[in-house]
């Protein structure tokens, strides 16, 4: 009896890259950032941080279980670095339950609704953060006073407007100027506002481990923030101060570079992340929020199939026929 | 000397060239030969032996079908036991002829050509010699070489490409073949170039095969119309296509031949198989097999009689580990899975790839994540994400008009995919319906 052999299609090896490994890399990427957060939060953002992701992985594992009747999808990692990316979103002090329903939304509707992994249309934490900004406007914008857990007394703007409000809505607000503000404590952390947007140092190092681990590529990212300085620059602005405050530098970084919801061509990526750039300059120039991250994505995340239709790769030798013929 | 590369695309596998140092030895000959009458792309051959006729070695046995078709020469002396259908690796019946070997294998005897002979040879007299020698494409596509070489009406090829790429890993045939016979092949190629009236011949060689380079390079010093191209070592540099831009920087039009860029391409072992044929006068019936695997011990390359079944060859080094789940004709990137090996060898197997169970499975399937991995190493530049799911669903007309038919079916979208998606699946049988559209 000869030995049965498997059969099927070329090619008949694999790239070692799984969804689940990128998914996790991602998370690891995350971690510099969650660090400084907690540095300069302290407590509080350990209980939001973990209120999003025990809401995030139960809302996917329950609509997996019950609604679709399938196998739970929590091991590919994504539901758990929409949770991370979600809590990077809310202040540290946003009542849990309202990180609950972020959460629900976020999954839920931003996720799930589009049938999981890789169909939603809108990046999922984003979905959830604007749903949670537009519900509770006041709660999405109330920021711990003088930022006490940091080793490091607060300085610049955002301690001088001891109401705690971020550096943002003091400039947008007169309560603060450009001139006033340390860079230097941007950069590392020492500033209010979301957890996740504060230390940009920390963000740049989890997107330094994605360009080396080969998650994403340069294209999104430089074209967001080179955009949004260069703009920013155009409108007689400071280019650093709008790149270290507020969402930028998580947005550029780790929002707009979502798989799913980003272009799927280098053209098309950088027409988008330089629209990303650009709308949020506008937002927080001409807008009424001070921060204008979210709605930048979300809004060029819905262009993203138009981008794809008409940024397509170049067909090899279709130039020469079109010459030819 | 810089190295060359196409522009668009491409992967980097493992290389796994476990036989690079196995210099070819020679299989003994099978108790019996089943000789496939559909040696090459084209028509099937005709049968010009009857049952029961005494065959010498390198005697015609089946003639062309038609003019996209190839000679067929007996690899033994022997007696021709009977022509029947038989089953090819991939389980499809087709005719063949059976020839048993007499127990006395005497030296075969072949006219050889001198150098002033050859010299005085016609461009239509190579490629008659070419036609007469059954010669086929033998890096795999096996496209008869004397229609390669008698261009079409109208069209001019200034150079040949000399592919000795052999991009897919595990196989080392062209590799052992370019270190142990590099001045044939040189000859063979400048063979080809008179017969084409091309100006020039360009040898192309993945740099990680640094003997066969320095061989080749050995070889064509101080002829001036011979250059060497090392080239980057990336899959798939050896496609007709992708080859002729690393080598020449010219685009052939989509849809478009390789002699639309004035360029045509031939493996190394082809040009040595015409160069066997025009100085030895030696038919092809013969050619090295990578037979290779990660735990394969009796691994190496070997010159194997056409029609040795595939049993017998893995029998002959050692047979097969206890752990094997899949056997594959070819390179594991192109390569098809044999679901039989009593199925014999042919002039296109270039490799046979024993995989453990490891790796003969495919992971399952996760949903795509739209990274655009396929997009990005796509060398034709096309949307392997995209048609492959217009292919799900059956709109066979939006894939023709996403240019469906460029598709080499390389393998690099289905390779790279973190999802494990089987993109190039749908993406053939979407080129193969869209094709019947528009019939």
């Amino acid at each position: 009896m000869q030995k049965k052999l498997i059969v099927s299609m070329s090619p008949h090896i694999h790239t070692p890259r799984t969804v689940s490994g990128t998914m996790w890399n991602v998370v690891v990427a995350l971690l510099p950032a969650l660090a400084v957060a907690l540095w300069t939060f302290g407590l509080p953002a350990l209980t939001v941080t973990a209120v999003s992701i025990a809401t995030c992985l139960l809302t996917e594992w329950a609509i997996d279980r019950l609604l679709f009747r399938r196998a739970c999808t929590l091991s590919d990692g994504s539901a758990m670095v929409t949770a991370l990316l979600l809590a990077f979103n809310l202040p540290s002090i946003l009542p849990w339950w309202m990180v609950v329903i972020g959460g629900i939304v976020a999954i839920g509707i931003g996720k799930m609704s589009f049938g999981g992994l890789g169909c939603n249309i809108w990046n999922p934490a984003l979905v959830g953060r604007v749903f949670l900004l537009i519900s509770f406007p006041a709660a999405m914008t109330t920021w711990p006073e003088g930022v006490g857990s940091g080793m490091l007394p607060i300085s610049g703007a955002s301690a001088d407007a001891s109401s705690g409000a971020t550096l943002l809505a003091s400039l947008n607000s007169g309560q603060a100027t450009a001139g006033s503000v340390d860079l230097m404590d941007l950069a590392v952390g020492q500033m209010n506002g979301s957890l996740g947007e504060v230390g940009s140092i920390a963000i740049l190092l989890g997107l330094a481990y994605m360009l080396i681990m080969r998650i994403v590529s340069w294209h999104i990212p430089v074209a967001v923030l080179g955009s949004a300085a260069l703009f920013s620059w155009a409108l007689g602005g400071n280019p650093l101060l709008d790149l270290l405050a507020g969402g930028l530098m998580l947005g550029a970084c780790f929002m707009a570079t979502d798989y799913a919801t980003s272009p799927m061509t280098r053209t098309g990526q950088i027409i988008y992340g330089v629209m990303i750039g650009v709308i949020t300059i506008i937002i927080r120039r001409f807008g009424a929020y001070p921060e204008g991250v979210s709605f930048a994505i979300l809004l060029m995340n819905s262009f993203t199939p138009l981008i794809n239709r008409y940024c397509r790769p170049a067909i090899f030798g279709a130039a020469e026929r079109r010459k030819t013929a | 000397m810089s190295i060359k590369t196409f522009r668009k695309g491409g992967i980097h596998p493992d290389a796994d060239k476990l036989t690079a140092d196995c210099m070819p030895e020679r299989t003994p000959l099978a108790d019996k030969l089943t000789i496939m009458l559909s040696q090459s792309i084209g028509a099937p051959s005709q049968p010009v032996v009857a049952a029961g006729a005494h065959v010498a070695a390198g005697e015609l046995i089946a003639k062309a079908g038609g003019f996209v078709g190839s000679n067929i020469h007996s690899p033994c002396a022997g007696t021709v036991k009977k022509i029947e259908p038989a089953r090819t690796p991939q389980g499809l019946w087709q005719n063949a002829i059976i020839i048993v070997p007499d127990a006395e294998q005497p030296e075969p005897q072949f006219a050889g050509r001198g150098d002033a002979e050859i010299q005085a040879l016609t461009p239509a007299d190579i490629i008659a010699i070419v036609a007469e020698a059954g010669i086929v494409g033998l890096g795999g596509a096996t496209f008869p070489t004397h229609v390669k070489l008698s261009l079409p009406p109208g069209k001019k090829a200034d150079t040949i490409i000399l592919n000795g790429a052999e991009c897919e890993p595990y196989l080392t045939c062209d590799d052992v073949l370019m270190r142990t016979r590099a001045r044939e092949i040189i000859a063979g190629a400048r063979l080809m170039k008179k017969a084409t009236g091309a100006g020039r011949v360009i040898a192309g060689v993945e740099e990680n095969k640094p003997e066969a380079i320095k061989a080749i390079r050995e070889a064509a010093a101080g002829i001036p119309d011979v250059e060497v191209t090392v080239l980057k070592k990336k899959y798939p540099q050896g496609s007709e296509k992708q080859l002729i831009q690393a080598c020449t920087g010219r685009v052939v039009p989509a849809g478009g031949l390789p002699v639309d860029a004035g360029a045509i391409v031939d493996n190394v072992a082809t040009a040595y198989a015409v160069w066997e044929a025009v100085a030895l006068g030696k038919p092809l019936y013969e050619r090295i097999v990578t037979v290779t695997g990660p735990n394969l011990e009796g691994r190496g390359n070997y010159i194997v009689a056409v029609g040795t079944p595939l049993e017998t060859i893995i029998n002959d080094i050692g047979g097969l580990p206890d752990d094997t789940e899949k056997v594959v004709c070819g390179g594991p990137m192109m390569g098809k899975a044999a679901s039989t090996l009593d199925s014999p060898s042919t002039k296109g197997l270039s490799g046979v790839l024993v995989l453990p169970e490891s790796m003969a499975m495919r992971r399952k399937p996760d949903p795509c994540i739209r990274c655009a991995r396929c997009v990005e190493v796509c060398p034709m530049g096309l949307e392997p994400y995209m048609l492959a799911q217009l292919g799900g669903h059956k709109r066979w007309a939006d894939a023709a008009t996403r240019g469906v038919a460029n598709c080499l079916e390389c393998g690099c979208c289905s390779y790279i995919c973190p999802s494990s998606r089987p993109i190039l699946d749908f993406i053939r049988l979407a080129k193969a319906e869209s094709r019947k559209l528009k019939k």
